[in-house]
């Protein structure tokens, strides 16, 4: 997995590419939240568009830094999920957990309408 | 037992580097198999979950054990099994992980994806002599995600 950070106004992007499984997609993603948490960058996008493969191991990462960020009072938000991400979201019910956005602007909206961090 | 079927069969160490490969080797196969994209993918996804398995909660990455994968392509069908030499374990005990109180669980969707994916999954564990999973893909099956299939 690869990825690249951008600071868009309150938000860090991370436009993230390849895959996430377990092993090192999984750790990479990891110590990225913590990184960024650690920094105080408690608004979170991960742009998935370039993101080839994601397995269940890659899912519960994503749920893992969902709850860390949330307990930290930030938010973490998905952007440009692939058909097949969209669908394992589907098929797991959590398409409903996470907020999902295909529109980066309207993504970086929404979290300045947020409350808190 | 299986005269009218086509097999390929690999053995693997317990690495999760060998994982890719086995994705590569199983594309080739359901496509070999007459599977079109759609299921190509689902497929891997089954494989891949399986070997995660296998390796990693089976084996124990234990460098020494290996996993087997073989293939038999039949005219209507896929059968994939995955053996390792772990402890096994038994499906029937997993929690669901589509239930409220499961679904920010960080682990536990590994099984719930085979099942989804394919239309038929068997366990088969005895002490001792490790667990092999039965995965079964038909061709032209009408299983298609993001449905759910039902049970254990």
């Amino acid at each position: 997995m690869k990825a690249t950070l951008r600071q868009v106004d309150s938000v860090t992007v991370v436009d993230m590419s390849g895959r996430i499984t377990l092993g090192e997609g999984c750790t990479q993603l990891r110590d990225l939240i913590r990184e960024q948490l650690g920094k105080g960058n408690k608004h979170l996008l991960l742009n998935l568009a370039d993101v080839t493969y994601i397995d269940s191991s890659g899912i519960g990462e994503l749920v893992s830094g969902f709850t860390t960020v949330s307990n930290q009072g930030g938010q973490l938000k998905l952007l440009n999920l692939t058909k097949k991400v969209h669908d394992l979201l589907q098929i797991t019910k959590l398409y409903t957990v996470f907020d999902v956005h295909d529109d980066e602007a309207k993504a970086i909206g929404s979290f300045e309408k947020s409350a808190g961090a | 037992m299986v005269a009218d079927a086509s097999v390929v069969e690999v053995v693997l160490e317990s690495d999760l580097k060998n994982v890719e490969v086995a994705e590569e080797i199983t594309r080739r196969v359901s496509s070999t198999a007459g599977f079109d994209e759609d299921d190509q993918h689902k497929i891997d996804m089954a494989v891949h979950e399986s070997l995660i398995n296998a390796i990693w909660h089976g084996n124990k990455s234990d460098p020494s054990k290996h996993v087997w994968l073989r293939f038999e392509i039949f005219s209507d069908r896929l059968e994939i099994r995955v053996r390792d030499q772990g402890n096994g374990y038994d499906p029937r005990g997993l929690p669901d992980p589509l239930s409220q109180e499961n679904l920010l669980n960080v682990s536990g969707r590994g099984i719930f994806l085979i099942r989804t994916f394919m239309d038929d999954f068997r366990v088969e564990s005895r002490t001792g002599e490790g667990t092999e999973v039965v995965l079964v893909k038909r061709l032209n099956s009408n299983n298609s995600a993001p449905s759910r299939r039902e049970g254990p």
